[in-house]
């Protein structure tokens, strides 16, 4: 494209990304529905053919079937996790976001926390869920912090390296122009660091959803994860795996959401930047 | 919209530059020495250079000797070890804070989430610059005057190396600086692009009428564009030779082909050689 440098016009070199962008192709869609709808013939076909047992594993219909009988008792379970992943994401994400802001700016800071950052992200989740319900009781407030521990760690560490992937002559640059370092950051850093970061939240949306099922499981009445513990010792089975569907399709539902604000927050990034989606 | 800014006589726009007599930039006796696993590394060696104001000077010299540091020694990105460096009658660090400089770097560095036009308009929202001064020229006349209208809106990344590096020049313009410090500007491009920026650069350096030192290693380069070349020895750098160029202005590529031309080239070859 250098060597093409005046004779390039303006219509033609705008419209490059939006051609990128343009890539929504049916067959994008139409294949893996089609891969998802055999791997759900399969799996009916051999529960038909190998007579299992309903409690052992439910067919796909009957796990459809569970899934409009018990929409109800589905739906109230869904929203006190969808609220406490949420929560913990919006707390983790924000503190994380807040840290690495500070590791950046001050050394002293980053070499005192990050060790100790990196020791509580060695500890097992499955261990240190029952201690936090211990110190924050069995309400909402310990399926946030659970759900918050979870996502904290890779946002830490994205964000830390994100912030300090300026580019050198970038900030002689800021340098040259006399910045402060206010002005670094907002002008240099926090738009480097967007990729790093959305990078880091769509792992955040699945690991929130896994911190407050995790939370549920050490005690609770209520959620996804109440629910997944109930249906298993009552052996009813197809409501377990109904369970799981409207997990997952929770976490997709997030994860899609996270990439939708990304596409809008970070549209350079269809060109340049570190890693595609 | 130059106008105004190429008819103050001490700039100095082309074929003026020998009659201005303000000195723009002086070196007195510059070292740099660079610590490298504790050893010193001794990169500049007592440096003398005057610039005038309105000179385009080149500064010659093979890879790693050093030239890239003097210019970043001028713009105050680093200090001399000892030595000192005088810029409009003022320290580096107050031509700097006053915009006196402006620097076009190796690589555009272009900010790839701003516009073309954001991107020149930058340094005027850093420390609230075009809020307290008029410039010259608004970011998309300058965009003009670099050859780029209508790729105002554009992306760095829609945009060529070719491009990106006439944004990264009209940025460096953009706050009015005097001097205009330039390291290998057009090192990354291809000779054909790099040709026609050469050219772009001596019509943007006679509208403007700033001083310019230009950093390459490229004898072609040094012929073409400047006042006077400035050949720099190894590392540690030192002058080893100053060649005016005494090519008319303005300058035109089949000047390339002239006797002077490979004179000039065959002279600067024999200064970049000798032991």
């Amino acid at each position: 494209m250098a060597t093409v440098d005046r004779a390039a016009q303006p219509g033609t070199t705008t419209a490059t990304p939006a051609a990128k962008r343009k890539t929504f192709t049916p067959r994008r869609y139409v294949i893996p529905a089609v891969a998802f709808l055999a791997v759900l013939a399969l799996w009916q076909l051999i529960i038909v053919v190998f007579h299992v047992p309903r409690f052992i594993a439910p067919s796909p219909i009957e796990v459809a079937e569970a899934l409009r009988t018990q929409s109800g008792l589905l739906a109230d379970n869904t929203w006190p996790t969808l609220l406490e992943a949420l929560a913990g994401f919006l707390v983790g994400n924000v503190i994380a976001i807040l840290i690495a802001i500070g590791f950046v700016h001050n050394r002293t800071f980053q070499q005192s926390i990050y060790p100790l950052a990196v020791t509580i992200r060695t500890l097992p989740i499955v261990a240190i869920s029952p201690i936090i319900v211990l110190m924050l009781g069995m309400g909402f407030t310990s399926k946030v912090a659970i759900a918050a521990l979870i996502t904290f760690f890779p946002t830490l560490v994205n964000m830390v390296d994100g912030l300090n992937s300026v580019d050198q002559q970038a900030l002689e640059l800021m340098h040259v122009l006399s910045a402060s370092r206010w002005e670094v950051f907002r002008f240099l850093r926090w738009p480097t660091s967007l990729p790093y970061l959305f990078s880091a939240l769509r792992i955040a949306t699945t690991a929130s959803l896994l911190g407050a099922i995790i939370a549920e499981w050490i005690g609770s009445n209520s959620g996804l994860g109440y629910l997944i513990l109930a249906a298993t010792y009552d052996y009813r089975t197809p409501l377990l795996y109904a369970t799981m569907a409207v997990a997952s399709a929770l976490a997709l539902a997030l994860f899609g959401l996270v990439s939708l604000i990304e596409h809008y927050a970070v549209p350079w990034r269809q060109t340049t930047g570190p890693g595609g989606s | 919209m130059l106008e105004s800014r190429a008819a103050q006589p001490e700039r100095g726009a082309r074929g003026l530059v020998h009659g201005s007599d303000g000195v723009a930039i002086t070196l007195e006796r510059v070292n740099m020495a660079f610590d490298q696993h504790g050893a010193p590394l001794h990169v500049i060696s007592d440096l003398n250079l005057t610039v005038r104001q309105g000179e385009f000077v080149v500064l010659l010299g093979p890879s790693g000797c050093g030239k890239s540091t003097l210019l970043r020694l001028v713009a105050d990105i680093l200090q001399p070890t000892t030595g000192t460096i005088t810029v409009l009658g003022k320290t580096p660090a107050e031509a700097r804070r006053e915009r006196a400089l402006g620097f076009v770097f190796q690589q555009p560095v272009l900010l790839p989430w701003l516009t073309a036009e954001d991107n020149v308009g930058l340094p005027l929202r850093i420390g609230g610059w075009g809020q307290r001064h008029t410039p010259a020229a608004t970011p998309a006349e300058l965009l003009r005057l670099v050859g780029l209208e209508g790729f105002n809106r554009a992306r760095p990344g829609q945009l060529s190396g070719g491009m990106q590096q006439r944004v990264s020049i009209a940025r460096a313009l953009v706050s009015n600086p005097r001097i205009l410090l330039m390291d290998e500007p057009f090192g990354a491009l291809d000779a054909i692009t790099r040709d026609r920026l050469n050219e772009e650069l001596l019509r943007i350096w006679s509208a403007v009428g700033c001083t310019i030192i230009f950093v390459t290693h490229s004898i072609a380069e040094a012929v073409y564009l400047p006042n006077r070349v400035v050949v720099l020895s190894p590392r540690p750098a030192s002058i080893r030779r100053t060649v005016e160029i005494t090519l008319p202005y303005p300058r035109l590529p089949a000047m390339k082909d002239t006797p002077q031309f490979l004179e000039h080239s065959a002279a600067l070859r024999a200064a970049l050689e000798e032991e």
